[in-house]
């Protein structure tokens, strides 16, 4: 029987915002999901976060953002990510962002955003749904 | 000598409560309690009732006497908000200089008695508006700040000779200090004269805001600089407020931010002590700055304890003479993770709540969060609602009436007792392994707050912890909320104006202040008049933390989850 790889999940912290309560708790409920996890640790530049998960082979991105960049920073990981033709890693984003924003990032291609409050279960069993290895 | 009565009659309250508890008991099995375990917000667990004998052991004068005498459990002062009402103080910032300056003008007109400033991300990191690794950022939550000519437009037509300042800034404070002395000194006004307070609290950044810049020990270089400056040249200044806030924000147990704050504030001193300088000379100026979570009486006896043992180490560890150095004055802002953006109107009342424990606590100061700051910056309106609140607290319900009202309740006497015996049992475990800067390199502190954070997050998960409008009593429907927008013009027009001060200042007189700085730096002269002398010059904010990350080097997050 073929056995199928874990899903590779990275959480990157873009930008300088330094709040990481909330994405080192999400690296924590992936890894007790069973999916392995790589944490970028804070202050990324998407050209940093965009080169890792290439060299890391990661099946989506969690980016997380609480200081109000993340108009810039998450459509730029995104972008790069094409640029480099890997744009069949899923992005998806998470923290404080307003409701007028969230359209906005979906139509630049993040796939999901989790404002505060989504219970640990809803964010990994959308991961189990939308994300699979690549 | 126990807190109100002869030891005789503990024997009487024991059997009388044993009594009361069998008869309860048998309540309880008809129909059970209402939780299986009734615990705080940091997972305490909570007797069903407290008596006289849990705080059989509290000798009355030793545990609390009076406000303004040592230990100070019941407060710094002896006159308390009888004499003087806490400052109001509602941290600001948002936009360019001149927004922020509007906004002060605002929240001085309603009734704020000090200022505090709130900065943007580039500045907080030591870059400026241009950086790449700027991109996005400005303005987006709180001022940006490059050159000595923001810091002039922000402070622009306030009182600074009489109302005291605060700035939240850690790894470039020393030079959004200097910046702030010239601005003074432009305006004529002597440096002796001016009062406020420089966060400058680097320890609690590796363990928990993380912004950082340098290396802990240089971080903790500068800051026994500022501390040497500020004894010396700037006397009515508080050169740290040791901050237990962000630890808390970052996830941890009322009791690991009391511990791991005062733990911090032993590393400040004893590295000021290494420098020279006598205890009484400098720890007077040594402030606070703790949070006001919701677990109302939990956080009471957090602060409460916090008085008395800052006066134990002060007095005892430290053999400080001056009472000034054995009190722990601080400031308070209520939880900020507390907040939820379902149903944010709930966030008034939170705050309401919050500020009233900062209150029986005997805060010095408090900013109390404006209801959609879990959403965005403040607007106008949700800050003054936020402000009124501590009004209202003030002036209408009574609380400020008389000095420390909780302090006698069982109750909080006994969960004071146990914050002050658990906090100092961790500070021994720091004291083992080397302090607090050996500590952060083993990831201790950081790993105990990821460990609560989780906790709790759990917890929330399973509906242990109720949060309204999350978890519970959630609804469809929600009140659309107004948020404030930042234009995306700033980052360009703020940009251009840093370009014309470079165009305009003396490059040349620049270049060899810089170079001072880097000398100071390097050597052991304090870098604080050079520092001065550079942004007199124009030099910008990343200008002179280039020159520090040159002489230090960069720390980088280990990324530990």
């Amino acid at each position: 029987m073929e056995h199928k790889r874990r899903v590779r999940v990275m959480v990157a912290k873009p930008g300088l915002d330094g709040h990481d309560r909330g994405a080192r708790i999400i690296a924590r409920a992936y890894r007790d999901a069973g999916f392995e996890v790589v944490y970028t640790g804070l202050h990324q530049t998407p050209e940093e976060i965009v080169e890792a998960a290439i060299q890391e082979d990661v099946d989506m991105i969690g980016l997380s953002s609480l200081a109000g960049a993340h108009k810039y920073l998450f459509p730029a990981v995104v972008n790069l990510l094409r640029e480099r033709g890997a744009d069949d890693i899923v992005v998806c984003g998470g923290g404080i962002i307003p409701d007028e924003d969230l359209e906005k990032l979906k139509q630049a291609g993040i796939k999901q955003i989790f404002t505060p409050g989504t219970p640990l279960e809803e964010i990994v069993s959308w991961v189990k749904q939308n994300v699979s290895p690549r | 000598m126990p807190l109100t009565f002869n030891t005789a009659i503990f024997e009487d309250i024991k059997k009388a409560y044993r009594k009361w508890e069998e008869k309860l008991n048998k309540v309880f099995s008809a129909k059970p309690e209402r939780l299986k375990r009734f615990s705080t917000v940091s997972d305490w667990e909570i007797n069903r009732l407290y008596t006289p004998e849990d705080n059989r052991d509290q000798d009355f004068m030793e545990q609390l006497g009076f406000p303004g005498e040592y230990p100070f459990t019941r407060g710094v002062q002896p006159s308390m908000y009888r004499g003087r009402l806490w400052t109001m103080r509602m941290f600001a910032g948002l936009g360019s200089a001149k927004d922020t300056n509007t906004r002060f003008h605002h929240l001085v007109n309603a009734g704020q008695t000090g200022l505090s400033t709130a900065f943007d991300m580039p500045t907080l990191m030591g870059y400026d508006t241009d950086a790449p690794k700027a991109r996005g950022e400005c303005g987006r939550c709180g001022v940006a700040i490059d050159t000595l000519a923001d810091m002039e437009e922000l402070f622009a037509g306030l009182p600074i000779d009489k109302i005291t300042t605060s700035m939240t800034i850690n790894p470039p404070a020393s030079v959004i200090w200097a910046m702030y002395v010239a601005m003074a000194e432009n305006r004529g006004i002597d440096r002796k004269v001016i009062g406020g307070t420089i966060q400058n609290d680097m320890l609690k950044e590796f363990i928990a805001q993380k912004t950082f810049m340098c290396p802990p020990e240089p971080s903790v270089r500068l800051i026994t600089d500022t501390v040497e400056f500020g004894t010396r040249e700037v006397p009515r200044w508080n050169t740290i407020s040791i901050s237990g806030y962000h630890i808390r924000e970052a996830g941890s147990t009322a009791v690991q931010e009391l511990a791991f704050t005062l733990a911090d504030g032993i590393a400040y001193t004893e590295q000021a002590i290494e420098r020279g300088l006598g205890v009484d000379e400098f720890a007077p100026r040594f402030s606070f700055f703790f949070n006001s979570h919701l677990d109302f009486f939990e956080e009471v006896a957090k602060f409460r304890a916090a008085r008395r043992m800052w006066a134990r180490i002060m007095n005892e560890r430290f053999k400080a003479e001056d009472p000034r150095s054995w009190w722990l004055r601080f400031h308070t802002q209520t939880a900020g993770c507390s907040l939820t953006a379902q149903q944010p109107y709930n966030n008034v009342v939170r705050t309401a709540l919050q500020a009233l424990s900062a209150v029986m606590g005997g805060t010095q100061s408090l900013h109390t969060n404006s209801l959609d700051e879990v959403l965005a910056i403040p607007t106008e309106e949700a800050a003054t609602i936020a402000l009124r609140t501590q009004q209202i607290i003030a002036e209408e319900a009574g609380v400020a009436n008389t000095i420390d009202p909780l302090g006698g309740s069982y109750f909080v006497e006994a969960l004071t007792d146990r914050m002050e015996a658990e906090a100092f049992e961790i500070i021994q475990k720091i004291d083992d392994m080397g302090g607090m800067l050996a500590a952060i390199e083993h990831n201790y502190p950081q790993q105990e707050i990821a460990d609560a954070a989780y906790h709790y997050q759990r917890q929330v998960d399973d509906h242990e912890k109720v949060v309204v409008g999350v978890n519970k009593y959630v609804t469809e429907e929600e009140l659309p909320v107004e948020t404030l927008e930042i234009d995306e013009a700033l980052e360009s027009l703020q940009i251009e104006k840093t370009n014309r001060v470079k165009t305009e200042r003396n490059s040349a007189e620049v270049k060899e202040r810089l170079e001072r700085v880097g000398e100071a730096c390097s050597g052991k002269q304090n870098v604080m008049e050079p520092l001065i002398g550079a942004v007199k010059a124009g030099a910008t904010l990343q200008e002179v933390c280039d020159v520090y990350r040159k002489v230090f080097g960069e720390y980088r997050d280990p990324g530990i989850y």
